[in-house]
Parts: structure tokens; sequence; C-alpha cells
């Protein structure tokens, strides 16, 4: 298998449960999850149907119990911690309802922020950082801490930060949970366009009008796929965005 | 009526012809909605008994140019100035076959709800596309078309969701 076309994110008989014995809860799985490069994948259930579990995984974010994540051919599993750490900042953007920018940096800071911790130096960081405001149309908000920001410029400053340089995986909770319609609409446009661009998104989300800008939209219950994969691989969206 | 006011709201714009009218509509609602150019020339007609609407003089070649009379703005007037409230709600084919379905111990609803929020949620991805493609600035009737259309298949999936839960609770 080459590089190509070996899948961004593997997720196989992936379990988490939560306590043990006549305690356990089943939070996830086992399930299985396949995302190509260049892919966008929605995963909807109600609450407590496991979506966000499902995300903390493949985000590395939290540890399975059983099964495995491969990301890029790698089992997070056997990697080192450092390794993991490296991997997460390089590989993996988060964009979740709590941003977490950090208030003291600036919008530009805070989208450079990876990149320098990744040993990228300053003046390229920040280079590349303004590019990818420019990407996402809000260069012009560089200098600006996240107080003087509206919420819909700080989602587009979290999502800058998550694909900013050579990230290939985009994970998103539902991004777009405090916005407008309007303002929604347009951070699920720069999903969309990120995909088309050759990155993948796996966003979880209640809201059908948000999944619907996926490729694949798949349905949680109880922890499991509810039904085989809503598959519509002929619809494949073609160059929306960018 | 809806065809009636269409047609009021078209002319008030500029005299047109019965199928300059057909094309002007279907053109507004971005095909979603056809006409049938019977039925424009029956709706003018009506018009024209009820002093709405004209016949303007000099149209192109032999077809009949129409325009809208003063009675004819009051009466579109009217009809922008009222608020849209069907009541009772026109017949909802999915929430009859749900309701119906509810009553009847043998069906088992999961399966019927499910097959509907894929079917739906494809229908959404489709208008979701096009939304993509759309350019607000531009094609501002259009979006807002399409706004509607994935509004609606929105609510429905919600809907669908809300029988879900709520027959769950019901079988706990």
């Amino acid at each position: 298998m080459s590089a190509s076309d070996e899948p961004v994110l593997a997720l196989e008989a992936l379990e988490r449960v939560h306590g043990s014995g006549e305690q356990a809860v089943r939070a996830l799985g086992p399930i299985d999850l396949t995302v190509a490069r260049g892919e966008f994948v929605a995963v909807m259930g109600p609450s407590g149907s496991g979506k966000s579990t499902l995300l903390a995984l493949a985000g590395a974010l939290d540890d399975p119990t059983g099964g495995r994540v491969c990301v890029h051919g790698h089992d997070l599993a056997r990697l080192s911690a450092r390794d993991l750490a490296a991997l997460r900042r390089r590989s993996i953007g988060y964009v979740f309802q709590d941003l977490n920018l950090l208030p003291g940096l600036s919008a530009l800071e805070n989208v450079a922020l990876p990149l320098e911790l990744d040993g990228v130096r300053q003046r390229h960081a920040r280079a590349e950082a303004l590019a990818t405001l420019q990407r996402v149309r809000i260069d012009h908000l560089a200098a600006r801490f996240p107080d003087d920001l509206s919420g819909g410029e700080r989602q587009r400053v979290a999502i800058a930060r998550a694909i900013v340089g050579p990230r290939t995986l985009m994970l998103a909770d539902e991004p777009t949970g405090a916005l407008d319609s309007v303002t929604g609409e347009r951070v699920m446009r720069l999903l969309r366009g990120a995909c088309d661009d050759g990155r993948s998104v796996v966003l979880v989300t209640h809201d059908a009008s948000h999944a619907a800008w996926a490729d694949r939209v798949l349905h949680l219950r109880d922890g499991l796929w509810f039904e085989p994969a809503v598959a519509d691989a002929a619809a494949r969206f073609d160059g929306v965005g960018s | 009526m809806t065809i009636r006011n269409s047609l009021l709201a078209l002319l008030a714009e500029q005299p047109a012809h019965g199928y300059g009218l057909k094309s002007a509509f279907e053109q507004r609602t971005a095909g979603t909605w056809s006409l049938n150019v019977g039925q424009v020339y029956t709706t003018l007609t009506r018009l024209e008994r009820d002093g709405l609407v004209e016949p303007a003089a000099g149209g192109e070649g032999q077809k009949q140019t129409w325009r809208i009379t003063d009675a004819g703005r009051t009466v579109l007037r009217d009809w922008l100035d009222a608020p849209v409230l069907a009541d009772p709600p026109p017949r909802d084919e999915l929430v009859l076959k749900v309701l119906l379905a509810t009553a009847t111990d043998s069906i088992d609803l999961g399966p019927i709800l499910h097959s509907q929020r894929v079917a739906t949620l494809e229908r959404l991805q489709r208008l979701t596309r096009l939304k993509a493609k759309a350019d607000p600035d531009q094609e501002l009737a259009w979006t807002l078309l399409l706004d509607a259309l994935v509004l609606d298949a929105q609510a429905q999936i919600q809907w669908l969701d809300l029988c879900e839960a709520r027959i769950a609770e019901r079988d706990r």
C-alpha cells in the first residue's frame, strides 16, 4: 500500500469501556471506521451515543480499552509518548466547541503556536500562520486578541490553527455550536474547503444540516454504528471552496 | 391563489406574455416549481375578468402581452403585506404515515424512521452541494430557496430524531 492510498485514519474494533466488572459502562464499540485522504466523514447521534468518545480516541486524547487507532498507518498505542505528541502536533488538527485559544496571544500567535512548538522558526511559523489566516479570510484580524474577536472570528482562528502546517486530519466536535446560521455555514465551508485541499475531516454533530456537508454520514446509537454506512460514494463534492 | 399572486408580482415588474410569465416564474424559483403554460393562460383570463390585469398594446409579434392594473397592484400589495399562515396546516404525508403507524402495535417504527432519515439526509446532502456552489451575492433568490429547502429537510430529520427518542422513552 503506498502512502497516498493508505487511510489517514483507521479505527479497528475500537472500544472504550468505563469502569470494570458489574459497574462497567460501554461508551463505544467495538466499531470500525476508515477515512481516506480528502474525505469528509460526519458522525451523527444523540447525546450519549459515543460521538465525542470516538473523536477523543481518534485524536489520542483518550485511550481505548480495546482495538486500535491508526493515523497514517501508525498504531497510536505503539508510539512512544514523544512520538505520539509529535504526531498529534503535526498530523491532527482539533476544532472543538471549547476553542482553547490562548487569551494572551494574538490570533496570529495562536495559529503559529503549534508550528513553533514543533521547532519551526518563529519567522517561518508566523509567515505560514498569516498565510493560513488569509485562507480563512481573517488575516486582517491577525493582531487581535481572542477577547476582541466575535464568536465566528474566534472559530475561524481555531480552524486556521487546526489546518496550519502539514496537518492532514481534522477532528471537529460540534464546531458551530454557539454560532448563528450564516456564520456556522461559513465554518462548514472552511471544513469542506480543507477536504478539497486533500485534508480529511471527521465531524461529530447532531445537526443534520452540518452533517450534510460531508461525503459520508454515519449514525451512532449506544456506541455502535446504527446501520451500515449511509454512503454515497458517487456523490462526492467536486471542487467546492478553497 | 399562489399562482395568481405570483403572476401579479411578475407583471408588476414589467408587462409580459403568457409564455414569458411561465419562464420568469420558473427562473425565479430555479425550476423547483414548474408551471404549465395552460395554467398561466387560465389564470390570466381570470385575472382579466376580475380587472387585475389588462391586455397591453404592442407585444412581441402575435403574442398577447399583459400588464397589471391599479386594482391588481392593490391585491398584490395586500398579499405581500399579509403574513402567510396555513390553517389548518397542509397535510404532510410523512407525519400522517408515522401517526398512523404508531397507532398500530404490529408495526416496528424504528426501520421506517431510519430509512426516512437516510433518504432525507441524502436529499439534504444534494441541496448542500448546490448551496456550496451558489454565490449568495450573485444569486440571492436561488440561495434563499436552497436555504428554505435545507431547513425543511433539517426540520424533518430533527422530527424523526424526536419520534425515535419519544418512542424509546415510552418503551423503556
